[in-house]
């Protein structure tokens, strides 16, 4: 950039600044009413025009996390005494807390949903991105017979809607008995984030000068420790870019999580919209888990997001 | 430290050939220069002798033993590079060590400490050694490359062109120091550059590589006052050696370019067609002489001037003392050392004295 802007620059300068300021706000304005909803007591939720100023509760969440049916009749006042604080926000809402025979609280099935989309997302994440390095490695530093074709063939998989081939899935999920395990979807998860994550690897290794291998072979280190010791941490921006984008695509799949799994490997994603459904809608609980779910990725991509900024600009100039 | 020798090695990458029937020796403690153009082969030489590439063909001996199948590591050679030859990530100490943890050498942590101390002195890196490299300097890079060579004692030194990425300043003080280490450590040195200042001034003995080829392997002087081919004279020397066509008549050398001076050698060769091949310092400026020429352009270099005269259509280049004063465009009259002509074969470049 130049030392010295001229009047002209300065004015430019301050129009990209309000558009990028408007962008920013639309861009925002869903995850707001999101965080906003998930705080706001049941009747206001959606009103019309929306309700901006309101005491926040955290009642939606007590709510989300707990299995819940609606009360016949009023808790008597000696009851609504003795009941926990919780407990008291779920008899505020006209609902009462579910019980077992022993008296146990009940959970609703979201803890587990999203410890199942944890799981999956995490497991599937490392498992593309480890096999997708070495891949790229191989591709990239040695002569692979019909290397073009095969990069393509990887690239390939990704051509066509994975929606596509749900059915086939299903049914050769259903015969060898993969179908709602946390196994199936994680083996799914990775077979789709491969291809991307080959091709991402490759073109950041081929940016690594490969004299930094070609020094430790003759230092005295074999091929593997060479990876593992100069091109890995060389790589790192590249991985971290690679991670990020698997783990995203992974935690919000949405079609194949609605089909393959119903119960105990449901991800959290079919699990939030299957609750509308049920009784009447309660939005602020399903805002408080949405909410919940966006947490995750959002702290993942904190934490990486200095590797992920070199590794956009990275790719970007690549020719 | 030991003794390298290739025996007819060639190698090709797909239909490229990079080196073609390469036979070379490098003694115990010699400092070998192999020269040549990008393209030549110095390269690829290097990655044979280091085991980053296998010969399409031939052997390596190192020390007298076939090491063909040997890998990298186990060949026990460094390899210092032009550039990207240091870890990234690491600091400069951590650099050194780096060879010296290597699993097959098992090296006690207090020899370590004590070896990349010694080389830090040697080197006068010292203040850095805690530094990342990609806050060094270029000359400081390239002292700790060589550095993270010296410290593992390897059998023998490959340099790939380390000086080439440094000012001019920094690689001719780094080129007196490396020769100095070399002949403190007695190590085998096979260096490769396509400077010729620096082959000349390093080399216990230069090979000019041409195309994949070994076209001549001598001491910096043989190299210098008998060149095999016109190649070889035109790839060693600054100014390089004038090559003037022309023919020997009755102990004379005509000129295409019109003038005719005597030469000693080669009576033998009367009436041939050749290339005459004379050094600039060999040229001088004599108002008796015969023959006559125009000052085209005039080089001060401080003692000497570098003149280029036209004489006919050639431009042959003369040394003179700078205290000579000469302008552009004068009439100058030149004669040339008799015995310090070299007569090359027109067709084949050949030097036709033998080399």
């Amino acid at each position: 950039m130049a030392a010295v802007q001229t009047t002209s620059e300065r004015a430019l300068n301050k129009v990209a600044i309000v558009g990028v300021l408007i962008a920013t706000i639309i861009f925002l304005a869903p995850i707001y009413w999101i965080v906003s909803t998930s705080f706001k007591p049941r009747n206001l939720a959606t009103t019309i025009p929306p309700t901006v100023l309101f005491e926040p509760e955290i009642s939606p969440f007590v709510k989300l996390v707990l299995r819940r049916s609606q009360l016949r009749e009023q808790p008597s006042p000696e009851e609504y005494a003795a009941a926990p604080w919780w407990e008291r926000l779920v008899f505020d809402g006209g609902e009462k807390v579910v019980r077992d025979g022993q008296g146990n609280v009940q959970l609703s099935g979201y803890p587990s949903r999203f410890v199942n989309s944890l799981i999956v997302a995490i497991v599937s994440t490392v498992l593309a991105v480890g096999m997708g390095t070495i891949t790229a490695y191989g591709f990239s530093r040695f002569k692979v017979k019909g290397e073009q074709d095969w990069l393509f063939f990887i690239l390939s998989t990704r051509m066509l809607p994975p929606v596509v081939v749900a059915i086939p899935m299903f049914l050769m999920y259903r015969a060898v008995g993969l179908n709602d395990t946390h196994l199936g979807l994680i083996i799914l998860y990775t077979a789709f984030n491969l291809s991307f994550s080959v091709w991402l690897m490759k073109g950041f290794i081929d940016e690594i000068p490969r004299e930094y291998e070609e020094a430790a072979l003759v230092d005295g280190y074999t091929r593997m420790e060479a990876f593992f010791k100069v091109v890995l941490p060389e790589a790192a921006t590249g991985i971290a870019a690679t991670a990020v984008f698997c783990f995203i695509t992974a935690w919000n799949e949405y079609a194949f999580a609605l089909i393959m799994t119903r119960r105990t490997a449901q991800t959290a994603p079919p699990f939030i919209p299957s609750q509308v459904g049920s009784g009447l809608p309660d939005w602020t609980v399903i805002a408080s888990g949405t909410f919940l779910f966006l947490l995750p990725v959002a702290i993942f991509t904190f934490l990486l997001r200095n590797h992920l900024l070199r590794g956009m600009s990275f790719g970007a100039i690549r020719k | 430290m030991a003794h390298i020798e290739l025996r007819n090695v060639s190698k090709s990458f797909g239909a490229n050939t990079a080196l073609k029937g390469l036979n070379l020796t490098v003694e115990d403690g010699q400092f070998f220069v192999l020269l040549g153009e990008t393209g030549a082969g110095k390269t690829t030489t290097l990655r044979v002798v280091a085991g980053l590439e296998k010969p399409t063909e031939g052997t390596v001996l190192i020390d007298g033993v076939d090491v063909g199948s040997w890998g990298a590591a186990e060949r026990d050679v460094a390899l210092v590079l032009q550039q990207y030859s240091l870890y990234p990530r690491y600091t400069v100490r951590e650099n050194l060590e780096f060879p010296l943890k290597s699993k097959i050498r098992r090296v006690e942590p207090a020899e370590i400490k004590e070896r990349v101390d010694r080389v830090a002195r040697t080197l006068r890196i010292e203040h850095l050694m805690d530094r990342k490299t990609d806050r060094l300097s270029g000359g400081e890079m390239q002292r700790v490359s060589i550095g993270r060579a010296i410290v593992r004692k390897p059998r023998v030194f490959l340099m790939d062109e380390p000086l080439s990425a440094l000012d001019a300043k920094l690689r001719e003080a780094l080129r007196t120091e490396l020769k100095n280490l070399q002949m403190n450590l007695g190590a085998t040195f096979l260096f490769v550059t396509h400077d010729q200042v620096e082959a000349m001034s390093m080399g216990d003995r230069i090979g000019v590589l041409d195309r994949g080829r070994l076209v001549q392997v001598g001491t910096p002087s043989e190299i210098y006052a008998r060149p095999k081919n016109t190649f070889v004279a035109r790839a060693v020397g600054s100014p390089p050696m004038n090559l003037i066509h022309g023919a020997v008549r009755d102990g004379n050398a005509v000129a295409e370019a019109g003038f005719s001076l005597p030469i000693a050698a080669a009576a033998s060769q009367d009436g041939r067609a050749v290339t005459f091949g004379v050094r600039p310092e060999d040229i001088r400026l004599d108002a008796e002489a015969t023959a006559k020429g125009r000052v085209h352009d005039v080089e001060n270099h401080g003692v000497e001037k570098i003149v280029t005269v036209a004489a006919g259509d050639a431009l042959l280049r003369l040394t003179t003392p700078a205290s000579h004063k000469l302008a552009i465009d004068d009439t100058i009259a030149f004669s040339w050392n008799p015995d310090k002509i070299i007569l090359f074969d027109r067709g084949s470049g050949l030097n036709l004295a033998g080399a």
